[in-house]
Parts: C-alpha cells; sequence; structure tokens
C-alpha cells in the first residue's frame, strides 16, 4: 500500500513465517523421524519392515487394536445416548438467562487433568471406595464388587469425559435450530414426539457426528484412562505404545505401533469426512 | 398438556442425575483432600488441612507446580504470539497457498498428543535434545499454537481491517499500526488464545511424560504419586490443580464474553 512494493512482500511472510517454521520443525519432522525409525531394526538399525509385520501377526497385538476400537465404539454410543437428553434438557427446559451458568457448571469437570479425572474415578470405583461402601452399607450387596481395574472402569470414566464434550457440541447444534422448523411441524399437525423425530433429531445430526468422530480421535489415543482405571488386564493400542518405549526402549516398534494407530484415525476420517465440516463453519 | 408436564418432569429428573454422574468424583476428589486420617475412603474423619500442608512442604510437588506453571506461561506466550503474527499475516495479506498453508498450521489439531509426543521423543533422541522441561515445552506450543491461530484467525473481521487502515491513512508506520491498533482491538481473541493454552498446557501429561526426565511438571508428579495407591495427598494435589484449571477456564470464558460488547 503506502510502503514500497518490496516492503510489503516480505512483511507478510515475516508474519507467517515464524508459526510455519515451528509447525515444520517440530511437528512434521518428528512425523518424518517417526516413519523412518518405524522402518529401522530396533537390534542393529538396518531397514526392515519387521515393525509392521510383528503388529500384523502377533495376536496380542491385533487384540490390543481390537479392545481400542471395541472400547472406543462401547463409549462412543452410550456417551451419545446419554448426552444427547442432557444438552437437550439443558436447551430446551432451562430459562434463556441461566443455561450460560447451566451448561458452564455441566462441564466444569471437563478442565481438570486425565490424570487427576481418571484418579478420581478410582477414588469413586475402588474395593473399598464410595459406591461400593454405600451398596454394601445399604445391604444391596455383601461382598464389595470388582469396579476398578476392570473394562467397566475405563469406559466410566471414558464417558464421563465425553458426555460433557458431547453436551457442548450438541448444545451448540440444538441452540443454532431454527423455531420456525419446529412451528412449521406444529401447524401441520405433529406432536412434540413426532416433532422431534423427524424435525430436530435428523437437524441435529451433523452435530452428533462431529462430536462422535471429536470422541473417537481423542478416546482411541488416550493412554490415561485405561492405564489408571483399566490397569493392565486388557490393552488398548496406546498402552501397547507406552509399554515398548518404558520397558524395551523399542523406539522403532513404538514407532509403527503409533503409525498404525494414526492410520485407523485417519481412515476413520475419511469414512466420515462427508458428514464433517469441522474446517469451514 | 400432562404429556408434555410428564416429559418435562422426566427432563428435570434426568438431568439431575447426569449432574450427578458428573460431578460424582469430583466431589470425592474434593471432599477426601480434607480427609482427616491416612486414606480417602469412606466414612469422611475430617475436615483436616493437613493433606494440603504435606502437598505444600513436599518439595518435588512444589517444584513440579513451579514447573508447570512456568512451562504453561512460556508456552502459551510463545504460541499465542506466533499464532497471533500468522493469523495477521494470513488475514491481512493475499499469499499464494494461503489456504494450504493455514491447513498446515491447523493440522496438529487432528494428531493425538501420544503420537505428537512420540514424534517429537523419537527426532530429539536422534538429534541428541536431552530430556527437559524445554523440551515439553516446545510439545505444548506445537498443541497450542493451531488454537491460538484458530482463535484469533476467526476472529479478524472487516471491520478491524477498516479501523487499521484508518490508522494507515493517518500515516502510521505498520509496527505502530500492529502494536497501538491491532493488538488492542484483537485483545479479547488473544487472551482468549492464551488462557486456553495455559489451561491445556497446565494439564497435559502425556508429552511432558515423554520429554523430561528429573524435574518435571506436576500431572507427571501426580501420576508417579499413583503408584503409591489411594491417597489424601494425591486428592490435596488433585484438588489445587483442578482449582488452578477452573481459574483459566473462569478467565477465558470471561475473555470470550467480552468479544462482542454489542
Amino acid at each position: 500500500m503506502a510502503s514500497a512494493g518490496n516492503n510489503t512482500r516480505a512483511l507478510p511472510w515475516a508474519l507467517v513465517t515464524p508459526a510455519l517454521a515451528w509447525t515444520l520443525l517440530f511437528f512434521v519432522l518428528p512425523f518424518i523421524a517417526m516413519g523412518l525409525s518405524s522402518l529401522t531394526a530396533h537390534e542393529g538399525g538396518g531397514f526392515t519392515l519387521a515393525n509392521y509385520s510383528q503388529f500384523f501377526t502377533d495376536p496380542s497385538y491385533w487384540r490390543a487394536m481390537v479392545n481400542s476400537l471395541e472400547m472406543t465404539a462401547i463409549v462412543t454410543v452410550i456417551s451419545i445416548l446419554l448426552a444427547y437428553p442432557f444438552a437437550w434438557t439443558l436447551a430446551e427446559m432451562v430459562p434463556e438467562r441461566w443455561q450460560r451458568l447451566a451448561l458452564m457448571l455441566a462441564v466444569l469437570p471437563f478442565w481438570t487433568s486425565y490424570v487427576v479425572r481418571s484418579y478420581s474415578w478410582l477414588l469413586v470405583l475402588a474395593q473399598n471406595g464410595v459406591i461400593n461402601r454405600a451398596l454394601t452399607g445399604l445391604g444391596v450387596i455383601g461382598e464389595p464388587l470388582q469396579l476398578a481395574n476392570t473394562r467397566f472402569a475405563t469406559v466410566t470414566g471414558f464417558v464421563h469425559f465425553f458426555v460433557m464434550l458431547l453436551t457442548l457440541t450438541i448444545f451448540a447444534n440444538l441452540k443454532q435450530l431454527s423455531p420456525s422448523y419446529r412451528k412449521a411441524a406444529a401447524d401441520l399437525g405433529a406432536g412434540p414426539v413426532r416433532t422431534f423425530l423427524h424435525v430436530v433429531l435428523p437437524l441435529t445430526l451433523p452435530g452428533i457426528m462431529v462430536g462422535a468422530f471429536l470422541t473417537f480421535v481423542l478416546c482411541i489415543g488416550d493412554y490415561i484412562t485405561p492405564q489408571i482405571l483399566g490397569g493392565n488386564n486388557e490393552l488398548v493400542m496406546p498402552q501397547l505404545v507406552m509399554m515398548q518405549i518404558g520397558r524395551r526402549g523399542d523406539f522403532p516398534l513404538a514407532s509403527a505401533l503409533s503409525i498404525i494407530l494414526m492410520a485407523v484415525v485417519t481412515i476413520a476420517y475419511l469414512a466420515c469426512a462427508r458428514w464433517l465440516k469441522i474446517e469451514r463453519a | 398438556m400432562t404429556m408434555r408436564a410428564a416429559i418435562r418432569l422426566a427432563a428435570w429428573v434426568y438431568a439431575i442425575a447426569v449432574y450427578g454422574f458428573i460431578f460424582l468424583p469430583v466431589v470425592v476428589l474434593v471432599l477426601f483432600s480434607l480427609q482427616a486420617t491416612s486414606f480417602p475412603i469412606p466414612p469422611f474423619t475430617g475436615p483436616s488441612l493437613r493433606w494440603y500442608q504435606a502437598v505444600l512442604s513436599d518439595a518435588r510437588l512444589t517444584s513440579a507446580l513451579v514447573n508447570s506453571l512456568l512451562v504453561a506461561v512460556v508456552s502459551s506466550l510463545a504460541s499465542v504470539t506466533l499464532g497471533f503474527l500468522s493469523a495477521w499475516g494470513f488475514a491481512r495479506f493475499v499469499l499464494p497457498g494461503s489456504a494450504l498453508l493455514r491447513g498446515l498450521i491447523t493440522l496438529p489439531l487432528t494428531v493425538s498428543y501420544l503420537i505428537i509426543g512420540m514424534g517429537l521423543l523419537v527426532l530429539f533422541n536422534w538429534v541428541g535434545v536431552p530430556k527437559s522441561l524445554l523440551a515439553a515445552g516446545i510439545g505444548h506450543v506445537v498443541i497450542n499454537l493451531p488454537l491460538c491461530f484458530a482463535i484469533i484467525y476467526s476472529q479478524m473481521g472487516d471491520h478491524q481491517i477498516n479501523i487499521e487502515r484508518a490508522a494507515r491513512d493517518l500515516g502510521a508506520a505498520e509496527w505502530k499500526v500492529l502494536l497501538m491498533v491491532t493488538v488492542p482491538v484483537m485483545s479479547p481473541a488473544i487472551f482468549a488464545g492464551f488462557f486456553l493454552s495455559m489451561t491445556f498446557s497446565w494439564d497435559e501429561f502425556v508429552i511432558s511424560f515423554l520429554l523430561t526426565r528429573f524435574e518435571t511438571t506436576l500431572p507427571v508428579e501426580i501420576w508417579n504419586l499413583l503408584r503409591s495407591g489411594l491417597n489424601p495427598k494425591t486428592n490435596a494435589v488433585g484438588s489445587l490443580v483442578f482449582a488452578v484449571s477452573i481459574v483459566l477456564v473462569v478467565f477465558f470464558e470471561l475473555t470470550l464474553l467480552r468479544r462482542k460488547p454489542a
């Protein structure tokens, strides 16, 4: 504009280069390093595909992927089923001026670390924890139930987190619905149930899909919740990755497993890409 | 009408049950951090502040707390600076391949922290960068830079361009426009990006776990405490972490709310 042509061309690049350089150096380059590492033999260091073939031939590795996918699917479905009516109540039943507060309260524990949240569930589910004490105290059960270190515990910890996340996305979606749709449905003689099933639910489906995808990505990549609440009985992929680093220092195998995990997420993304419009609002 | 009333009642009962589910672990965590005896399990024997005293007199935990704050502040400052400059560059100037480059900057948002941490671990291991708070801080900028960029970029609208143009027409140099017009006008988005980054860095575990060794952050130190099983001291430090997160989130809410005064 007012400044010399040379200057105006240099300035925008000077602004965007630091961020781009950071991303290339500490995100793209590490990814390439991980890719190269995954093709390297742990002993000796020559080129090999053994790290990948190990995943496809060793049934216990397969099992971890199956566990991860099963767990993620269960968590996603339960979380949506719990969060939808909750978000609906907040959007429809709570008076407008209290909605922001109600929503903020509903997602408050969302903002604490995975470690603290998982530990808190351990307190609730432990052998002599709150739930077992309450149930034995009431005489419902004689002996404490084994709740911690089970798949049930991991799923509970995950569902707790994702109910909050999905409540946020579904609530936002419900609020964006124009009331005229519902009026139109009512004018045409539909009752509240039919209006919900044929108008509101289909229109909020994109929001549900975005939330479900976020749940999938965050759930399948999390190490802490299964490690703290599920224990070592039933490994999921992130636990398998961390085991390679921790016990054996086997970076190549850990890299290969990470890349396989990422590939699964990418496939899931491509599979539901047409429902996801995260980039452009 | 009775049907509506029934739906209404069911919805309220359900909502209260979900609130109960959401708050159950937090209430248990905080309640038993005030336990007077040595196990954070019923019956409640407090209230007592002895476990908070134990936390504050534990040098490992207090230094981890300071480390966490340091990493959070420095990495968030770096994230918000890089994010702001690049958002400004992309919003104000036509750059070749802009959409692609913006996509590159936001790409880390789609990758799990575990994989970002693994990649950095492998790279740093090869290049010979030692495990340290600095390494973890670099990782935190990788996860928070895209967030800051996205928040600030989405808030750079036309009316800000007009204000900047007015300043330029009145003869302000480019750096003056940046410091005296753009930064103040964009300050809600900048603060929102900063506080959100602080929250994520403060709570982040897996990257710090992979990239630090002796000096580490609070979530990693809490993880180490977990090996000793259930302990009211862990409750106390967990409650403190939670309290700090809440303060940060409240700041985030307030700065975002200030966005549209009209």
